[in-house]
């Protein structure tokens, strides 16, 4: 009788979830095993499938020999750089703010939060037109100041300057959103013990909240890195790569190589290449976190 | 709390299918994307099958993009033309546009659902030609009485031509041609440009009429890869030499691009090689539509942009260096090698490109020039105006360059991107003109040793 039950409720499960794992096997499962075989291949996308020929490894070789495959891997990580470091102080920064008990708080954190839900292609077309190096905003307020602001997108330097800049505004709000979750998740026992023992404001950061807000930064780090070698979409409608491939990404590089060259077995190759880096940084993250991640239970 | 073997977890799932997830982005939405436009096609074929029960037609599938952007209902009243002709077929078609096209057909064709017909310019008929897509339509020419190939434009008709088979029809060609803003030319009291002119005429007139305080420039050419073949073909130079090699790095080539950069930077003549607003879509257009630019290189499909100019305006041959070169792009329709109706598509192709009916509706509709052979019938096109002087549409035909494909079409795509992006490199004067057609003939040939 037990095993009866036992057994309806196993059915019961596995009917309810059948749709979706249908469609995970079809859609997500499928397509990636696939990807693995048309990455040993030179599919061209229109041959038929007896002629496509398995080339082994020379995809894969491809990736880090090809100029523009390994300048598009550069500049994800000089993007990284640039992005990392500043979204994560400034999330803290912008949370501890956000967590003051003050008028219309709310406002803010809404505020704070729009970019983050508006379209990539909206903020890609608007900031296009605001760091336009002639007659966009950015450059007037920096004439202001007295600074001669750069020709934003059209400098091999300063586009990828623009598109990290474009970027943080974007994802800040979802970092510090976050991040103000797990400062409130702190208690505030800990703050009064230690005013009691008279620690001041820099030492309750760095030894109170910090630590505690640990796991929730350790996730917001992660997500963000994962996030970040993925640029795409910015990048394509701001500067599509350019100028002269200083902004092309290793994703904007599988899309070209995919659709517009005809090559996808190399872009399946790059594209398992990236997920080699992505699952390597955060295997690498996973070791890191013992040494700086505080679980409070 | 939080778990540590939870959070494990979840980051471990969404690297795996956020490192999966873009591709298949892609893939997803242009899936959907077609089918809401099938059943659109398919709902409106169905609409019409239902009012002639009788028969029992074949339906074809059509895949346009010339049509997009305003044509629509012309391309629409001309199917139902035909379809009125010949009860027997149903055209069931689709409009893409222009930069989703190519992507579009790719998926299509590698699911197995190729359209029938379908619409190709020049270069990506090389490119599916080459990839032996298309159907060879040599035998059924032959076999038609009905058909006479100098009905069309030779030169358009020949560029459906690949290793000596007929795989295409053309359909219409359009070229570029030096605009000039006649208003601006009288107010300095300078000749308006004439088949004369070459590249030395075109700068002092530009000297004259330029006018900085104002923001007026004196000529404007786009800075980019087809403006680059073009212009050196001017200088007597190429992309490529007579036997497929890359001469990118000639002499004559490394001229004609210091001359494009020395209108902007030199003479000043043109806007700033860094000018961001320039670098702005269809801000060129814009500028001449609000008189800024005397001079302009334009594709005549831009006519129509143009009607209602506040200023009067004309159009020229493009003055040249050593000698004439004007682009020339041939859009033609081209049937699927894999298709079961190929009579109702040969049918439809004939129709389509060179029947009185559908070239009037075209030539009405300002669409484009059709490539037909008979001047009488392309009297109603040069009557059009503005220009006044249209025939130069044609005039221009007799020093064309074709886009130079190379000997291998599959790669057009990264030959474009590789030559780009070294002349960025020499637009904003990172590297001279020779260093970076140097590179650029280096990857190029890189490219076709593959």
């Amino acid at each position: 009788m037990v095993g009866q039950r036992n057994w309806n409720r196993r059915m019961a499960a596995f009917v309810f979830l059948l749709p979706a794992v249908l469609g995970l096997i079809a859609f997500q499962l499928l397509p990636m095993a696939s990807s693995v075989v048309v990455s040993f291949s030179d599919w061209d996308l229109l041959s038929k499938w007896t002629d496509i020929h398995f080339i082994g490894w020379s995809n894969y070789a491809e990736v880090f020999t090809n100029e523009k495959s390994y300048m598009s891997i550069k500049n994800v990580f000089i993007f990284l750089i640039g992005y990392m470091p500043v979204i994560t102080v400034l999330g803290i920064f912008l949370a501890v703010l956000l967590n003051r008990n003050i008028r219309g708080m709310k406002l803010y954190r809404a505020a704070v939060f729009i970019p983050v839900i508006t379209s990539w292609v909206a903020v890609s077309i608007i900031w296009r037109w605001l760091l336009n190096g002639q007659s966009g905003v950015v450059n007037y307020l920096l004439s202001l100041a007295g600074i001669q602001g750069p020709i934003w997108l059209q400098s091999e330097h300063w586009a990828m300057v623009a598109i990290i800049f474009v970027s943080i505004w974007k994802d800040i709000g979802f970092v510090s959103i976050i991040l103000l979750a797990g400062l409130q998740d702190i208690s505030d026992d800990y703050y009064e013990a230690a005013n009691l023992d008279g620690a001041s404001a820099w030492s309750q950061l760095w030894r109170i909240t910090v630590p505690l807000l640990s796991p929730t930064l350790f996730f917001i780090v992660t997500i963000s890195l994962i996030n970040s070698f993925q640029v795409f979409d910015q990048v394509l409608i701001m500067t599509n790569g350019g100028p002269a491939g200083s902004t092309s990404t290793i994703v904007e590089q599988v899309y070209r190589n995919a659709f517009q060259y005809n090559k996808m077995g190399f872009a399946a190759a790059q594209s398992w290449v990236l997920f080699g880096i992505i699952f390597l940084v955060t295997i690498g993250m996973q070791r890191l976190q013992r040494r700086w991640v505080v679980y409070e239970r | 709390m939080v778990k540590q073997s939870g959070i494990l977890l979840l980051i471990a799932a969404m690297a795996v299918i956020s490192a999966c997830g873009s591709n298949n982005g892609n893939d997803s939405n242009g899936n959907s994307s077609s089918t809401n436009a099938s059943t659109n096609g398919s709902s409106d074929a169905s609409a019409n099958e239902s009012q002639e029960p009788a028969k029992d037609p074949v339906t074809i599938k059509y895949l346009t993009y010339t049509a997009n952007g305003g044509q629509e209902n012309t391309l629409k009243s001309m199917v139902e033309a035909f379809e009125a002709k010949n009860p027997d077929v149903k055209v069931d078609y689709e409009v893409v546009p222009y930069a989703d096209y190519d992507t579009k057909l790719t998926t299509l064709i590698s699911g197995g659902q190729a359209p029938d017909v379908y619409e190709l310019g020049y270069e990506n008929f090389r490119k599916y030609a080459g990839k032996d897509l298309l159907l060879d339509l040599t035998p059924i020419i032959s076999a038609d009485s009905s058909f006479d190939p100098s009905t069309y434009k030779k030169l358009a008709y020949d560029a459906f031509n690949y290793n000596g088979k007929q795989m295409g029809v053309t359909e219409s060609f359009s070229d570029v041609v030096l605009f000039y803003n006649k208003d601006l030319f009288d107010a300095k009291g300078v000749k308006y440009p004439d088949a004369s002119w070459t590249w030395k005429e075109e700068l002092d007139a530009a000297q004259k009429l330029a006018d900085p305080a104002n923001g007026v420039w004196g000529t404007y050419s786009p800075f980019q890869f087809y403006e680059f073949y073009k212009t050196i073909a001017q200088n007597g130079g190429g992309v490529f030499d007579a036997s497929g090699n890359p001469t990118i790095n000639s002499q004559a080539n490394i001229d004609a691009v210091q001359w494009m950069i020395d209108k902007a930077e030199k003479y000043k003549v043109s806007p700033a090689m860094n000018d961001d607003t320039f670098s702005q879509p269809d801000a060129d257009l814009n500028a001449f539509m609000s008189g800024k630019i005397a001079m302009a290189r334009f594709g005549i499909w831009n006519f129509s942009r143009f009607k209602d100019a506040k200023f009067k305006w004309d159009i020229a041959l493009e003055p040249g260096n050593t000698q004439k070169a004007h682009h020339f792009f041939a859009d033609g329709i081209v049937a699927s090698k894999d298709t079961k109706q190929a009579e109702a598509v040969w049918k439809f192709m004939k129709y389509f490109t060179s029947d009185a009916d559908s070239v009037n509706k075209r030539i009405a509709a300002g669409w484009s020039v059709p490539a037909v052979a008979d001047d009488a019938v392309l009297d109603a096109y040069y009557k059009q105006a503005p220009p006044e002087s249209k025939k130069v549409v044609i005039d221009a035909l007799d020093s064309l360059v074709l886009p130079p494909v190379g000997p291998k079409p599959e790669k057009w795509g990264e030959l474009q991107a590789a030559v780009t992006e070294q002349l960025d490199k020499a637009k904003f004067g990172k590297i001279s003109v020779k260093e970076a057609l140097d590179n650029a003939q280096k990857s190029v040939a890189d490219l076709l040793s593959k």
